[in-house]
Order: C-alpha cells, then sequence, then structure tokens
C-alpha cells in the first residue's frame, strides 16, 4: 500500500470512530465506547507507521506524496482540491499526535469513568484527533483552514465540555474567539498567497515563491504576518495568549491532549511547513522569533507565582511553545520539531499525574493545599517527577537534548541570536524552578488530609461538589463526575498510559544524541533540504557546550527549588514581599486580560450598543417602517376611489373613453 | 319632403331621449322611451329598413316597453331625492356627454369615409324587406340568428329564476 | 339625406344616453338611458346599412335589438328581486362593491 493511501486511512479511522461513537451513544455500552474511541486513535497510529515505513522504502529525496480525493471547486483560476500531502514532516507530526492521542484515549478511559458525558467525550475527541491530523496531512492551505476550524471548535467543545459550569462556557468562548481571530490571519494569508501566486496548492506555491518574491517583499512579509496571526493565536504566544489558562477548565485530558501535545503545536507545525516563505522574509521569521522568545520568558515568571496547578503547567506549555516557536523561526526545524515530540511526551504526562493528584484532592486545584502525596501516591508521583525532570532539561532525560539543540543553533547563527540565545537558557533556568516549585510543594512534606485519607484508607476523600471560582453547585447529570473520583493507582489503563509516557520522557531523547545520532534530523531533512538556514549545523562540540551548559543550569535550578521550597520555606514569602510590584505583576499576568478587555473588548461592545440604540432603530428600522408606512398610503389614496357608487364608475368609465377618443382623434389628424 | 319627416323624427327621437332622462318619475320616463322609439322607428323608414322599422315597433315598443311598465306598475318608484352624495358628478356629467357627442361627430365626420356627403346608391325595391331580411338571417347568418334565439331562452330562463319567490318568502 | 345627418344625431342620442346613466340613480331609469344608447347604435347601423347598399347592417341592428331585449329581461328580473327584498331601489345604497 501506498503511503498515501496509508494516511487516508490516518484520517478514516478517527473520524469513523468520531461518528459511530456519537451516533450510538444511547447504544453502546460505556465501555465499548471507550475502547472502539482507543481502538480509533490506535488503528491510526499503526496506518501512521504503516506511512513511515512506506515513505522510508522512497528514496530519499523524493519522499513527497501528494493524493487528491475530489476536486473540490475548479473554476475561474481556482483549483481547489481536497487533497493530502505525505512527506516526512507530516508523518512526524501523525506519529506524535496518534501516538500520544491512543495514550491519551487510554488514559481517559479509566479517568472519565464516573462522567455522564463519556459518550459524548470520546467522540468528541476522537473528532479532534481527526481535525488535528487533516491540518497536519492537508496538501493545500484550504484543507488546512478547514482543519484549523476544525480544531479550534474541537478544543471549543472539549473546553466546554462541562456545560452547565459557568466558567467552563466562558472559557470556552474566549478560546474559541481568539482562535478565530488567528483563522482571519490565515484566511488573509491564504487569499494574499493565491492572489501572488495563483495556486493554493503546497508543491506549487512553495515551487513559485521564490521566484515570484524578492526578499522582505511587502507581500510576501505580510503573508508571513498574517500567518503568524493565526499560529500564535492556536499557540497561545503573546498577545493572543489569554485563552490558554482559561482552558484549564477542561477535564485534564483534555488539557493533556489539547493544550500540550497537539493542538497548540499547531502553530510550530505551520511555521515549519510554511518554511520557503518565511525564509524569503526574514523580517517576520525574526518577529516570530522575539515573539517566542518573549513568551518563553513572560509565560516562566507567571508560571512562577501561580498556585493553581493546571494553570501553572498551562503556562509552563506556553513557554515551551515559545521554544518551539524560536527555533523554527530561527530555521532550526528539526530540532524545534525534536522539541514539539519530547514536549508532548513529558507534558501530557504531566498534566496526567496532575489529573490524577487533583482526583486525590477531590478536584481541587490549589497547590498551596497539597502536600505530601510523595507518600500516598507512589505511582503518581514516581511519574510526575519523571516528567519534571523531562521539562527541567535534567541531563539524560528527553528534554534535555532537545531543548538544548535549539540554543546552540541559534549560538551557531551568531549576531543578535546569541542573545537570544543567553535569554533562552535565562528561560531554562525559570523552567526548571518552577518546575521543581510545584514538584516540592506537592510531593514531600507532611501529607494534607486527603493525602492522610489515602494513605490511611485506601480512598479518594469526597470533596463538596461546588465549583472553587464561582461556588456553584456542580451539575453531575450532564457530565462533571460526581463523588467518584479516578486516580492513577486505583486505574489500570491510566497506570499503562502513564507509564508508557514516562518512559518515552526519560529515554524519549536518545534518538538525537549531537555527533552521535540523528535519526529525527536526518529523517526531516528532504523536507528542509532547499533551505539555506537548515544546512548551518552547529559543530558537534559546541553542541556538547551547550549540553553542558543547559544540564549546569537545569541542576542550577533544580538546585535553587530546592533551597526555596524544601529546606527554607519561608525564602519565598520574604522575596514576594521585598519584590511586592513584580510579584503582583506576575500575579496578575502581566495585566493582558485587562489590556484586551481595554482595547478590544470594550470598543466592541460600544459598537453593538451604538448599533442597536442608533442604527438599528433610526435607521433600519425608521427604512422598513418608513417603506410601509408609504405603501400603506398610497394604498389609502387608490382605495378612495373604489367607493362603492356605480355611477362614479360609470363616470370614470366614460371619462376614460371620452379621453382616448381626443387622443386618437388628434394623433390621427 | 323627406327632410321635413326627417326633422320632424328627430325632434321625437330628441325629446323622447331628454324626457327620459330628465323625468321625476319613471312611469313618465318609460312614456317617454316609447315616444323616442316609434321616432326611431319613423327614421328607420327614411333610411329604407322597413322589416327593422316594424320589429322596432312590435317587439320593442310593443313587448319590451310594456315589460317596463308592468314592473315600473309593480316597483313603484318614486321620484329620486336632490341630493347629489358623490361631489362633482352633477357637474362632469353633462360636461362628458357634450364632450362625447362632439368626439363621436368629428370622429365621423372628419373620418373621410367618402360615400358619408353622399346620397349612397340606388337600391333596388325591396331593400330592406322582409324577404331580403329573411334571406339573409337564414342563409349568410344562420349561426347569429340560431345564437340569438339560443341567448333569448337564457335570458328567459334567467328572468324566471332571479324573480322566482323563494320558498322563505311565501310562508 | 345624406347619412351624416343621422350619424350625428345618433351620436347626439348616444351622448344623451351617457349622460342620463351617469346622473339619475333609479336602477329602472338607468335601464332606459341604456336602451337609448342601445338604440343610437341601431340608427348608426342601419344608417350605415343604407350608405353601403345592402342588408347586412339591418341584420346587425335586429341581433342588437334581440340582446337589448334579453338585457332588459335580466334586468328588469333584478330589480323586481331588489324589491321584493325590500332593498331601497337606489343605485347609490348598493354600496357593496365599496373596496
Amino acid at each position: 500500500m501506498s503511503a498515501t493511501t496509508w494516511a487516508w486511512l490516518v484520517l478514516l479511522l478517527p473520524l469513523l470512530g468520531s461518528i459511530a461513537i456519537g451516533l450510538g451513544y444511547r447504544v453502546l455500552p460505556q465501555k465499548l465506547a471507550g475502547v472502539l474511541g482507543t481502538l480509533a486513535i490506535a488503528g491510526s497510529f499503526a496506518c501512521g507507521i504503516g506511512a513511515l515505513l512506506s515513505l522510508l522504502g522512497d528514496d530519499p529525496h523524493s519522499r513527497h506524496h501528494a493524493s487528491s480525493l475530489w476536486d473540490y471547486a475548479s473554476v475561474a483560476g481556482l483549483d481547489i482540491k481536497l487533497g493530502i500531502f505525505v512527506d516526512p514532516l507530516s508523518v512526524f507530526m501523525v506519529l506524535v499526535v496518534t501516538g500520544v492521542s491512543t495514550l491519551i484515549h487510554l488514559y481517559s478511559y479509566g479517568y472519565m469513568q464516573s462522567d455522564a458525558g463519556y459518550h459524548r467525550f470520546f467522540s468528541l475527541l476522537n473528532f479532534f484527533v481527526f481535525s488535528m491530523l487533516l491540518l497536519v496531512l492537508a496538501g493545500n492551505f484550504v484543507l488546512l483552514i478547514v482543519g484549523w476550524a476544525f480544531v479550534g471548535f474541537a478544543s471549543y467543545a472539549l473546553i466546554s465540555f462541562w456545560y452547565r459550569r459557568e466558567t467552563a462556557t466562558r472559557a470556552g468562548m474566549k478560546a474559541f474567539v481568539i482562535n478565530v481571530v488567528g483563522d482571519i490571519g490565515l484566511v488573509l494569508a491564504a487569499f494574499l498567497i493565491f492572489r501572488e501566486l495563483g495556486a493554493f496548492d503546497y508543491g506549487e506555491v512553495f515551487e513559485k515563491a521564490p521566484q515570484v518574491f524578492a526578499t522582505n517583499e511587502w507581500t510576501i512579509t505580510a503573508i508571513c504576518l498574517l500567518l503568524l496571526v493565526g499560529a500564535f493565536a492556536k499557540s497561545a504566544q503573546l498577545p493572543f495568549h489569554t485563552w490558554l489558562a482559561d482552558a484549564m477548565e477542561g477535564p485534564t485530558p483534555v488539557s493533556s491532549l489539547i493544550h500540550a501535545a497537539t493542538m497548540v503545536t499547531a502553530g510550530v507545525y505551520l511555521i515549519a511547513r510554511t518554511h520557503v516563505l518565511f525564509e524569503l522574509s526574514p523580517t517576520a521569521a525574526d518577529v516570530a522569533a522575539f515573539v517566542g522568545l518573549a513568551t518563553l520568558l513572560v509565560a516562566g515568571t507567571m508560571a512562577l507565582v501561580m498556585t493553581d496547578l493546571k494553570r501553572a503547567i498551562a503556562y509552563s506549555t506556553m513557554s515551551q511553545i515559545g521554544y518551539m516557536v524560536m527555533g523554527v523561526a530561527i530555521g532550526a526545524y528539526s530540532a524545534g520539531m525534536f522539541h514539539l515530540m519530547t514536549h508532548a511526551f513529558f507534558k501530557a504526562l504531566l498534566f496526567m499525574a496532575a489529573g490524577s493528584i487533583i482526583a486525590a484532592m477531590a478536584n481541587n486545584q490549589d497547590i498551596d493545599r497539597m502536600g505530601g502525596f510523595g507518600k500516598a501516591m507512589r505511582f503518581t508521583s514516581i511519574t510526575m517527577l519523571c516528567a519534571a525532570l523531562a521539562l527541567a532539561a535534567f541531563p539524560g532525560t528527553s528534554g534535555f537534548f532537545s531543548k538544548d539543540e535549539i540554543l546552540a543553533f541559534a549560538g551557531e547563527r551568531g549576531g543578535m541570536y546569541t542573545a537570544m540565545m543567553v535569554l533562552g537558557y535565562v528561560g531554562a533556568l525559570l523552567t526548571a524552578v518552577y518546575t521543581f516549585r510545584l514538584v516540592f510543594r506537592i510531593l514531600p512534606g507532611r501529607p494534607v488530609a486527603e493525602a492522610q485519607e489515602l494513605i490511611d484508607t485506601g480512598h479518594v476523600a469526597h470533596g463538596e461538589l461546588r465549583n472553587p471560582v464561582s461556588g456553584e453547585p456542580e451539575d453531575t447529570d450532564v457530565g462533571f463526575p460526581g463523588p467518584d473520583h479516578h486516580v492513577a493507582e486505583g486505574s489500570a489503563s491510566m497506570r499503562v498510559a502513564m507509564g508508557v509516557l514516562a518512559v518515552l520522557a526519560l529515554v524519549g531523547g536518545l534518538v538525537q544524541i549531537p555527533g552521535v545520532v540523528h535519526v529525527i534530523s536526518d529523517f526531516l531533512e528532504p523536507v528542509f533540504e532547499e533551505s539555506h538556514l537548515a544546512h548551518l549545523h552547529p559543530s558537534a562540540g559546541s553542541e556538547w557546550l551547550g549540553l553542558a551548559v543547559g544540564g549546569a543550569i537545569s541542576l542550577l535550578g533544580i538546585g535553587i527549588a530546592y533551597l526555596f521550597y524544601v529546606k527554607q520555606p519561608d525564602r519565598p514569602r520574604q522575596l514576594e514581599a521585598r519584590l511586592r510590584p513584580l510579584h503582583t505583576l506576575f500575579v496578575n499576568r502581566w495585566y493582558f486580560d485587562e489590556l484586551i478587555d481595554v482595547l478590544v473588548v470594550r470598543p466592541a461592545l460600544a459598537i453593538g450598543r451604538f448599533a442597536n440604540r442608533v442604527f438599528e432603530r433610526f435607521v433600519v428600522d425608521g427604512l422598513v417602517t418608513g417603506t410601509e408606512g408609504t405603501v400603506r398610503g398610497a394604498g389609502g389614496v387608490v382605495r378612495a376611489v373604489q367607493s362603492g357608487f356605480v355611477r362614479s364608475y360609470a363616470l370614470l368609465l366614460i371619462a376614460g373613453f371620452a379621453g382616448l377618443a381626443l387622443y386618437f382623434l388628434l394623433t390621427s389628424s | 319632403m323627406e327632410e321635413a319627416l326627417f326633422f320632424v323624427s328627430a325632434l321625437g327621437a330628441l325629446g323622447g331621449a331628454v324626457g327620459v332622462i330628465a323625468m321625476r318619475n319613471p312611469f313618465y320616463s318609460v312614456l317617454s322611451l316609447v315616444v323616442h322609439l316609434f321616432s326611431l322607428a319613423s327614421l328607420f323608414l327614411l333610411l329604407t329598413a322597413a322589416f327593422v322599422a316594424a320589429a322596432q315597433v312590435v317587439v320593442y315598443a310593443g313587448a319590451v316597453m310594456v315589460l317596463y311598465i308592468f314592473v315600473v306598475a309593480y316597483v313603484g318608484g318614486g321620484g329620486e331625492s336632490a341630493w347629489e352624495p358623490i361631489p362633482g358628478q352633477r357637474f362632469l356629467a353633462p360636461l362628458l356627454g357634450i364632450a362625447l357627442f362632439v368626439e363621436l361627430s368629428v370622429a365621423v365626420l372628419a373620418s373621410g369615409l367618402r360615400a358619408l356627403g353622399e346620397e349612397g346608391p340606388d337600391v333596388k325595391a325591396g331593400f330592406g324587406d322582409p324577404a331580403a331580411i329573411g334571406t339573409l338571417l337564414l342563409e349568410k347568418f344562420l349561426l347569429p340568428f340560431e345564437a340569438a334565439s339560443i341567448l333569448l331562452l337564457l335570458a328567459a330562463v334567467g328572468a324566471i329564476v332571479l324573480a322566482a319567490r323563494r320558498r322563505e318568502e311565501a310562508a | 339625406m345624406t347619412p351624416e345627418w343621422f350619424i350625428v344625431l345618433s351620436a347626439l342620442l348616444f351622448a344623451t344616453g351617457a349622460t342620463g346613466i351617469l346622473i339619475r340613480r333609479s336602477p329602472m331609469v338607468i335601464l332606459l338611458c341604456l336602451e337609448l344608447m342601445l338604440n343610437a347604435g341601431n340608427l348608426a347601423l342601419v344608417a350605415f346599412s343604407r350608405m353601403v347598399g345592402n342588408e347586412e347592417g339591418q341584420i346587425f341592428a335586429l341581433i342588437v335589438m334581440v340582446v337589448a331585449a334579453c338585457e332588459v329581461v335580466v334586468g328588469l328580473g333584478l330589480i323586481v328581486a331588489i324589491y321584493r327584498r325590500r332593498l331601497p331601489l337606489n343605485v347609490d345604497d348598493l354600496r357593496e362593491l365599496r373596496g
């Protein structure tokens, strides 16, 4: 079977799963729905492997195939096909997405067991995977936009999964609106591409672009900036990032899959895919790099002071994606994709472990109330530790190899990129500190009440079913786990998923050791072979130096965290008191939400109010009522002729006849 | 001689017509119309339409007007009130009548019909005789003749239906 | 006697009949005025028939007479029916056609 056939199967299976579970929600027993959903994605993963093997059988320079199912629109110069594009980059993304998704589906099988919306969950999750794969496999910009929009919808549906929760629905709407802003950017970019190059197909666009555009011409820069708007909105980079923290209202598997491993990486994939365009516009690429860097640092500071566990991890995600964006923007394409892969592993795992702990805490997410879970939940704490080590880039873990490869590349490019490298290392320090702040708060120490209950009785504590933010009671009829929460220790499927990811988080990096093994960069090389940046390989020596620096920084960060949170627990409070303004800035998330409220939301509301009170009432209604009044008036006038008097009708008749006769007499004489 | 007869008959016709529209009592209007019809019959004679003149007197003045008189006797009918509900009607009506007359006259007289100003062809004797009319009716105009008879039948049936006493009324 | 005279007389009678319809309110009299107009037409037809020289105009006039008779019959039937129902015999009061 050819690679494209495998690819079509990759797309088909999750779609079928979604439809089957969605339509059969009354007929299918719960467990079967879960199994079906997981198997659909697992099958998709298997087909992805098939595509990979088929692709490896090809000559390295011809490892790109396009296949089209249907000509959607072929008119007036437009040629939009329902076509996919299979090359190492898309197969790579397919494998990462389907692989991690399978594990998360397995996790959800156990985690969401007491949720009344089980079937809806799996149907939507399958649909999400389908949309993400569509985005990744799309062969032209139109299908990319379709996949992009579907992913945005799936994200919205899953964030507001517990739809009776006001906080959840508001968060869903916020995410969707910001996503739509990104969609607009993407669509405008597509229009411009069509106008300049006359095609939507990847092959044609990337072939024609270098011939049509000169470097840094304003059109190509505009196209790239618009693409960046889309990428930033989807990947939660500054200033389109405010939705990600609120998106934690969704169930933990959703946070794990969508907002850590897959959807938020779509922006990175976009930049890597359209690297031809970005290389023609170094200005736009630099903008992307700066935004990535800025996000990296700002999100790091925000994660440092967050007290909500999931939101802290969300900011960590934002920060790591900043690394990836910076990486692909400066030309370190395979390094960026490598970090994408390792990040998927350890971030998904971190969320899974967090989910387990939150379940043990009866749905309370405040880390100030957590402690001592190292003793209470052995398995969860070990996996959490593995994830944290990888995130902090502890020497030998996957995160270690991937993050530092990006920074080494930056150093290699020289000039201002060296400054980026330095700041990247500062960010790495922050990462290590905030990651282990979480670890040291939650795992060691005296067990809190819930943990104690777990140790003593082995049962999960029962909490009050009340939304901690708004105080309203939770509605367990439509979804929201009732009194029963599921922890990893109690569910085999959760343990299997977390275990696999823990192993991958630790050893996944060994496929790309500088100077020794480069599986990933070799595999991805044909995609970027015409890029003049990708050939800038740092020498093995400088890479090892970078790795050494990175390892040292990671250990330093862990040490600082240990100092602050284990040895001297009063230090953080003292530091906070001394740097109060800074702390306030970080805790209020750099006031981005307030800024957007003032700049965007309030004017929009004002325009809406004006439209309603003035425009609608006077102009629109006036026109309509005015027309009605005029017609009615005219009708009234005409009606006066119908008086009912036969003699006046006769008069009109004869008068008309006389008039006509006069006319004919005059004209004929 | 002809002119004299013409003028007398014309006066009679006009007088009868004016009488019809001017008399208050409908009975007097009917009688005026009878006068008018007789005058018209003499005019027809002047035009050598003997049969038509006879039909006019016998059928029209004789049968139709008698019908009218019966109905007027049954219905009665006093005068009409002087007040005119439709504004402008009393003013416009004569005006329009005059306009109509003028236009029709002009239309015919200025139409350029060659024979209009002349005496007319010499007609053979027997022009307008019942024999001539009869021949035409039964040969050339048979279809209109038959259609007219059906029309008469329909009218008779229609009149009976319209004027019949309903069951409820009789009770 | 040229036909002109007869045609002018016919036009005058026709106009008189039309005026009568416009100013009289009793349905009876209106029917009578209608008769006036029809007879005026008859006169014109017969005059033209004489002018042309064949009797076809007279046949036409006879048929018109037949039609007029039918119309009178039906009209009078209506008037009788109206009278029977005790409605006012006044064309202005019968205003159901009012829009």
